[in-house]
């Protein structure tokens, strides 16, 4: 059936409100969504690898998770879900469960780029029927704002501060999707809550229903780290895909698929200016900041171009 | 069923005859052979395990926590380095109230590297909230795997458990063992069927959530009763072994106490050792003797107590160094029991073997002249003492 935003939000919500994220973050559109692309029939076992979605979701003695979920650390979502997806295939085998069970795991940056990456890997290279979803909001929130690998060039964060000799991060995002995909996995796609939800629905929905080991990475901004007005959430969002600072694609078995390109390709200073973790490269003599910055989305937009032509 | 098996195969063994739900692990020396021999069941059809191979010791504790917590019953081995990189995840395993078993086989911690035997590893591990056996032979270590289980997953305990036994010495060398028919262990071990678990569609469960001042305190205090609870359940479990068997479990194994004047205290295949020295002492005319202890957590404070009420000195083995200026961890523990229950009974520590060194009845041997010179002259002399070092 085509994807249709209008019935998407008639089902049942699988990710309760009364949760603790902050207004404006992008993490519960997210949860939501992917939530939203399983089979009302499916059980799901839901992993977390501590961060802001773990601490705020799911604390004694409520739970915002009507489906069954498991946190036990920061690095190891994929090994722990990975382990769970394990017992369900032998208590199905023998005829303990009978209903079928879809086994996703959250982490965010930190947890997925950083110190989770073994994990993750670990778990996607063996194959087990399990999505991992990264809800990327480029540094480690849940903590204070501190740098990850995958926090963008500039970026004021509290361990890559914006200073006088030195003006914020200095190193490039580190590329997760192509990693991932990589690892030679049925499906793996960059993906974000924008619009009409479509994209991520989509996506969700083919990474949970392909058989074996599936990842997306999600951009989910924070406006805490971010420096953004709360409301202006889906704008960043759309900001981050139309400058094509976070692309949208997929690989199936291999191939890539560019699924939004944008009718026009916006100046990077659109994403960037709302920012308030951005705000040093709008300062008087800082103009190579925002042309480096160009440079480096222009090069990574081209080299996925190339790689799904 | 009679055998002759190494302490690895044997405890493969067991796992091939429990056919537990996951079997996670990473290799490393000298435990890498029960992933191996189990990993040969399993392509062999012999087991309807999933065997999960993880890329390291940190993810077989996560994907072990994973599948006990989804409703399977679930095993690994692992040793030194390997059970160092787990120790995040085998606090969370016991605090999560999942009972793992674990194949513990010892090895001294890094560093420097040393791949050979001592209990440096599972010492450390010794206040995860594990309960930790120990067994002296390739015997004991099949027959502990199987109790493990029953142990650990019993409803007042629910606490994961270590099966620990001495690296090469008892993993690696062939002995004599009685192995039970595969039927029989699976009766003793019966089906694992949890109250709770994360592959209920039927109940959905929330495991791991952020616990706050207002909870965090009663968790960790039910967590304590449920390792006093194992207590109980330890002897309750060793004597149905014991019904099915005929070979006798319980906290410790006394050898030869009986109006014992001196004796010593020793875990895992040192005290196979000490017994031909007990032995020998005893055909001399020496009133020795020993105390094995088999199980570590939970501590049989009183109980090893009592047990050494009747002796005039004691010493206490110890195979890993506390590092705490004050004696191993194993002779902390006993003179804290003895504490207020036994005051007044000379005893030291000794610190052997480390690295994988020898422990020959000689050494033994002159331990017992130290505690026998103690009983003669009353005087104590140094409490924190090395055997079979060079100084």
């Amino acid at each position: 059936m085509a994807y249709n935003l209008k019935e998407e939000v008639k089902k049942r919500e699988r990710f309760t409100g009364g949760h603790r994220m902050c207004a404006g973050c992008g993490a519960p559109p997210v949860v939501r969504a992917v939530l939203r692309s399983v089979d009302a029939d499916d059980h799901i076992v839901v992993g977390a690898a501590t961060g802001c979605l773990e601490v705020s979701t799911c604390m004694y003695p409520y739970t915002a998770w009507r489906d069954s979920f498991i946190h036990s650390a920061f690095e190891n979502a994929g090994a722990t879900v990975s382990g769970a997806e394990a017992a369900y295939k032998a208590m199905k085998r023998r005829g303990k469960v009978k209903e079928n069970t879809k086994f996703i795991a959250f982490g965010g940056d930190g947890g997925t780029y950083d110190i989770g990456l073994q994990s993750l890997s670990g778990a996607m290279e063996r194959g087990h029927d399990m999505v991992y979803v990264c809800y990327d909001n480029g540094a480690y929130m849940n903590t204070g704002i501190q740098r990850s690998s995958a926090t963008p060039t500039f970026a004021d964060t509290t361990t890559s501060p914006a200073g006088k000799v030195v003006p914020g991060k200095m190193q490039k995002k580190k590329d997760l999707t192509a990693i991932i995909a990589n690892h030679n996995i049925p499906y793996a796609a960059q993906t974000a809550p924008m619009g009409n939800f479509k994209d991520i629905g989509e996506k969700a929905r083919k990474a949970i229903y392909t058989e074996g080991a599936a990842f997306l990475n999600v951009l989910a901004p924070c406006p805490r780290g971010w420096r953004y007005d709360t409301p202006d959430l889906m704008k960043i969002i759309k900001l981050a895909v139309d400058t094509c600072v976070w692309p949208l694609y997929e690989v199936e078995d291999g191939k890539y698929t560019i699924t939004y390109t944008p009718k026009e390709k916006l100046p990077v200073e659109d994403f960037l200016k709302p920012q308030g973790r951005f705000a040093h490269m709008f300062k008087a003599g800082n103009d190579w900041m925002i042309e480096k910055f160009q440079e480096i989305v222009d090069a990574e937009w081209e080299k996925l171009q190339k790689l799904a032509d | 069923m009679r055998e002759r098996l190494s302490g690895n195969e044997a405890v493969a063994i067991a796992m091939r005859q429990i056919d537990p739900d996951v079997v996670a692990a990473f290799p490393i020396t000298p435990s890498t052979e029960v992933p191996q021999y189990f990993a040969s069941f399993v392509a062999n059809g012999a087991v309807n395990t999933e065997f999960v191979a993880v890329e390291s010791e940190h993810s077989a504790m996560s994907a072990c926590i994973g599948a006990q917590a989804a409703g399977g019953r679930t095993m690994t081995a692992t040793s030194s380095a390997g059970l160092a990189l787990m120790w995040e995840m085998l606090y969370i395993a016991a605090s999560s109230r999942l009972p793992i078993t674990l194949a513990a086989v010892n090895r001294a911690l890094s560093g420097p590297i040393n791949i050979n035997n001592d209990h440096s590893d599972t010492m450390g591990a010794r206040d995860s909230g594990w309960i930790q056996i120990y067994g002296e032979s390739n015997q004991e270590a099949y027959d502990n795997f199987i109790q493990a289980v029953c142990i650990g997953e019993h409803p007042a305990v629910q606490l994961p458990v270590m099966d620990c036994y001495d690296g090469f010495i008892t993993s690696h060398a062939v002995e004599n063992i009685e192995l039970l028919e595969d039927e029989e262990v699976k009766a003793f071990v019966g089906d694992y069927t949890p109250e709770y678990y994360l592959n209920n569609k039927a109940h959905p469960i929330a495991v791991g959530p952020l616990d706050l001042p207002v909870h965090y305190f009663e968790h960790k205090r039910l967590q304590a009763e449920a390792m006093r609870n194992a207590k109980r359940v330890i002897l309750e479990v060793a004597a149905d072994f014991e019904k099915l068997t005929g070979r006798k479990y319980g906290f410790f194994e006394e050898y030869k106490m009986e109006g014992a004047e001196t004796a010593i205290v020793v875990l895992n295949s040192t005290a196979g050792t000490a017994k031909t020295v007990v032995d020998k002492l005893r055909e001399q005319g020496v009133k020795a003797g020993l105390i094995k202890l088999r199980v570590f957590r939970p501590f049989p404070a009183e109980e090893i107590a009592a047990a050494l009420a009747g002796v005039k000195a004691v010493a206490i083995l110890d195979k890993a160094d506390g590092f705490n200026a004050a004696g191993g961890p194993v002779f902390t523990d006993v003179t804290s029991a003895m504490y207020g229950r036994v005051d007044g009974v000379p005893a030291i520590s000794y610190i052997y073997g480390l690295g994988g060194r020898d422990v020959r009845a000689g050494d033994i041997e002159k331990v017992y002249s130290r505690l026998a010179e103690i009983v003669k002259t009353g005087k104590i002399g140094e409490v924190y003492n090395y055997l079979g070092v060079r100084e």
